[in-house]
């Protein structure tokens, strides 16, 4: 089981969030979601810590991955 | 055999290619292609009323009904003619032997190519409104193109951000209902026969420069993000120097599928076909299928 801390940005309309967070889903990986389409503060730290301004942005402590890449989150979240 | 590509002519081609049990592999960077990105769909059979990634769903599931092979997250980087078949690398080093190849690799958005544009992409550049427009909220935008999908992100984002620039090549070209409405816009100012010609900005988007074709004049305007909105490219760089391509390097395929290589099918949006569908690619996908099962039975 993985006990890094996982962040995903999204917005609603994404279909590549969709799939990276049933992704994490299937491989029983805990995560926050926040929604950056309402929730200002998660965008701005977004924008601010991950210097990103397109979705999905995942953090896997602290590391920042920009799109659903299965096999580069596999590698990061030891799968 | 070896099919390359998962999007509706992939994935059709997979079931066809299953039921005649040929054994088969899927390859691809995704599930699902083009559609992911697509809202409603009322014009897949079927379905009155579907949302791309609905319907990508539905063909995942019914691809996984069946024993195939399928690798995905890998992206294909070349491939090459054996004495009997195919060989197929991925781009994370792995190779794959096929007697038969049918390509479905779709097409992607066309850059612009201009300075800034690749540096600055996802930090203010992109090529998915529907993804990434909320991100906008309240900044000036710039949106290029002047087709539909241009308008239809022009019309989303004059709801959200603050002001949006169209900057389009041409007179606008997309269907007269979205025309109206973008035109009709408060927010909106039209830039028309205008061109790109650079993007600015150190660690994000800061502004886009655009020089009228007429008169040679450039302006900057000052926008937090750009979305390029300027058609597709076909996904064909694999067979460059092995398959016939068209003008716009489209795969060029007979009423069959089959490309001037045999043994090499193509099948959707990555070929010359005309008009560009979902039900048109999932056909294609089927009729490649087939074809190559019957190849693949005189051998």
């Amino acid at each position: 089981m993985s006990t890094k801390e996982v962040k995903v940005y999204s917005t609603p309309g994404c279909p590549w969030c969709r799939r990276a967070k049933r992704f994490l889903e299937d491989n029983g990986i805990t995560y926050q979601d926040f929604n950056v389409a309402e929730d200002s503060a998660a965008r701005e730290e977004m924008i601010n810590k991950c210097y990103q301004l397109a979705v999905p942005t995942i953090c896997i402590d602290g590391e920042v991955i920009v799109g659903f890449n299965e096999a580069v989150l596999k590698e990061k979240l030891g799968l | 055999m070896i099919i390359i590509g998962a999007g509706p002519a992939g994935m059709t081609a997979a079931v066809y290619a299953a039921r005649k049990r040929i054994d088969t592999l899927l390859l691809s960077k995704e599930l699902g292609g083009q559609p992911l990105t697509t809202t409603g769909i009322e014009n897949y059979m079927g379905y009155q009323y579907i949302e791309g990634p609905e319907l990508m769903q539905k063909f995942e599931e019914q691809v996984a009904q069946f024993p195939l092979e399928q690798r995905m997250g890998q992206g294909v980087v070349a491939l090459s003619r054996l004495d009997a078949g195919f060989e197929v690398r991925a781009d994370q080093g792995e190779s794959y032997q096929g007697k038969a190849v049918i390509i479905a690799t779709g097409k992607r958005p066309r850059p612009l190519n201009v300075p800034g544009e690749e540096g600055l992409r996802g930090r203010g550049v992109t090529y998915c409104a529907i993804c990434d427009g909320p991100l906008f909220a309240s900044m000036k935008v710039a949106v290029i193109g002047g087709g539909n999908s241009a308008l239809e992100a022009a019309d989303d984002m004059v709801k959200i951000a603050e002001h949006v620039y169209l900057v389009s090549l041409t007179p606008l070209t997309g269907d007269q209902i979205l025309t109206d409405r973008v035109r009709d816009a408060s927010n909106l100012s039209l830039f028309l026969e205008h061109e790109v010609v650079e993007i600015d900005g150190s660690s994000r988007v800061e502004a886009i420069k655009i020089r009228d074709l007429k008169t040679g004049e450039v302006k900057r305007l000052e926008v937090g993000g750009i979305f390029v909105e300027i058609g597709l490219i076909p996904n064909s760089e694999l067979v460059n120097g092995l398959a016939h391509l068209n003008s716009i390097g489209e795969i060029e395929v007979n009423c069959a599928n089959e490309t001037n290589i045999p043994g090499l099918f193509a099948a959707g949006d990555v070929t010359n076909v005309p008009e560009k569908q979902i039900v048109v690619a999932a056909g294609e996908g089927a009729k490649a299928a087939l074809r190559a099962h019957r190849y693949l039975q005189r051998l």
